[in-house]
């Protein structure tokens, strides 16, 4: 298959690499529909973030068709899904109260000892984040790896384009805890400082929040004028 | 981390938490906490001849009797190493606890034990004290090839967490070949 894979700063290259298939009982693989880039992919890009290997395929907002699935995933071929970036087991403590990134199996034993320094406890695995996020292969191919496939990805139906789903992937969600997070009530009004992607987001969910008015600040005057 | 220099950074917390082990101390504990009942995760850790499917450097475990088995383990540059292990006390759903027979490439000793943690399932210690091969020039060429025993042992408790809680064991291999060649280089 083709894949975008990191080989250094300022140098990722789409290339032919191996095919992904089914290693784990719970793994489905996706047929990748569409596929985002993240701002935190220009922290990999520009090399901010250590444990990088050459070869690595960056990607961890993308979505899809099933086609194939584990004996342990409840996935089925031809379905449609979301995937989120994070790889979380389903069923350690963390997991059993929603705390989906703090999970305790999401990253093979051998990439938990940086987060272990670094958090306290080891964390959710990644998709095409690095080595100490898991060194996942991730979505900016034209197949995905998905481990505890019964856990992340969500079913959406046929009928939506997919720019309409791709962002359930992460950076709807980024933006949508950032206004969870205000405990906003009917008739606020809310700051949002940055409009990028992220803020956009941000000043949708905290008028889907009850948000009455949202004073949008940037450094960009171009952003100012975007209409949402 | 170990400081031979002074000043003594040496703390005395106990083993299973101390960042800081004394000078050559060859004694190591580790702990997890498993989202599983303590009898169901005291039943999967008796059954000894399913430690190569968590332990990675483990070869394969040979049942002798119900209180003897012997260990067949990878050691540093691909050297083999062997002992008999012999269970001195097992207290069910508690402790296991071992000494290694007369004749051991390594001689080691240690007890694992099963505490009952309410909702959080089971905490699972391990305390191993053990003999590197060659002494301390060995422990060194251990740490070079990742088999330095704490970290061994941390990332073994690790997957059989994994194997308790999932299912199954993660990995980031991407398809079964490069898993296999993965098997193959450890």
């Amino acid at each position: 298959m083709r894949a975008l894979t990191w080989h250094g700063k300022h140098d990722v290259r789409v290339e032919t690499v191996d095919d992904p298939d089914i290693v784990n009982p719970r793994d489905a693989i996706i047929k990748v529909s569409s596929t985002a880039i993240c701002g935190s992919d220009l922290h990999l890009y520009d090399h901010y973030i250590p444990t990088m290997k050459a070869g690595d395929i960056l990607g961890h907002e993308f979505m899809g068709e099933v086609v194939d699935a584990g004996p342990g995933s409840n996935l089925k071929i031809g379905q449609r899904v979301v995937v989120p970036f994070t790889i979380s087991c389903g069923s350690c403590y963390h997991c059993g109260k929603k705390q989906f990134s703090a999970c305790d199996n999401g990253l093979p034993a051998d990439n938990q000892d940086i987060a272990r320094e670094l958090y306290g406890q080891p964390m959710a695995g990644l998709f095409g984040y690095s080595h100490m996020t898991g060194g996942y292969s991730g979505g900016q191919a034209e197949y995905v790896r998905v481990p505890f496939s019964d856990v992340g990805p969500i079913v959406v139906p046929d009928g939506i384009d997919d720019d309409k789903l791709l962002f359930l992937s992460d950076i709807l969600p980024t933006g949508w805890m950032a206004a969870e997070n205000c405990d906003i009530e009917p008739g606020d009004i809310v700051a949002v400082w940055g409009c990028g992607p992220v803020g956009l987001f941000a000043i949708q969910s905290a008028f889907l929040l009850g948000a009455e008015r949202v004073i949008a600040l940037d450094h960009f005057p171009a952003r100012g004028k975007r209409n949402i | 981390m170990t400081h031979h220099n002074s000043p003594d950074f040496s703390d005395d917390a106990p083993v299973a938490t101390s960042k800081r082990a004394k000078g050559n101390r060859e004694l190591l504990a580790t702990s997890v906490t498993i989202n599983r009942p303590v009898s169901e995760v005291f039943d999967a850790f008796r059954d000894f001849a399913q430690f190569p499917s968590f332990m990675e450097n483990v070869e394969r475990i040979d049942i002798l009797d119900p209180k003897r088995s012997r260990w067949v383990v990878k050691g540093p540059g691909g050297a083999e190493v062997s002992w008999l292990a012999r269970i001195t006390e097992e207290i069910e759903n508690e402790s296991l606890t071992w000494q290694s027979e007369e004749g051991a490439d390594v001689a080691n000793s240690g007890r694992v034990t099963f505490r009952d943690a309410g909702a959080r399932g089971t905490v699972v210690t391990a305390m191993i004290a053990y003999a590197p091969p060659g002494g301390v020039v060995g422990k060194l060429i251990a740490k070079l090839f990742q088999r330095e025993p704490s970290v061994q042992t941390r990332r073994d408790l690790a997957r059989f967490r994994q194997r308790l809680e999932t299912g199954e064991i993660a990995t980031a291999a991407r398809n079964r070949a490069i898993f296999a060649a993965e098997v193959e280089s450890n």
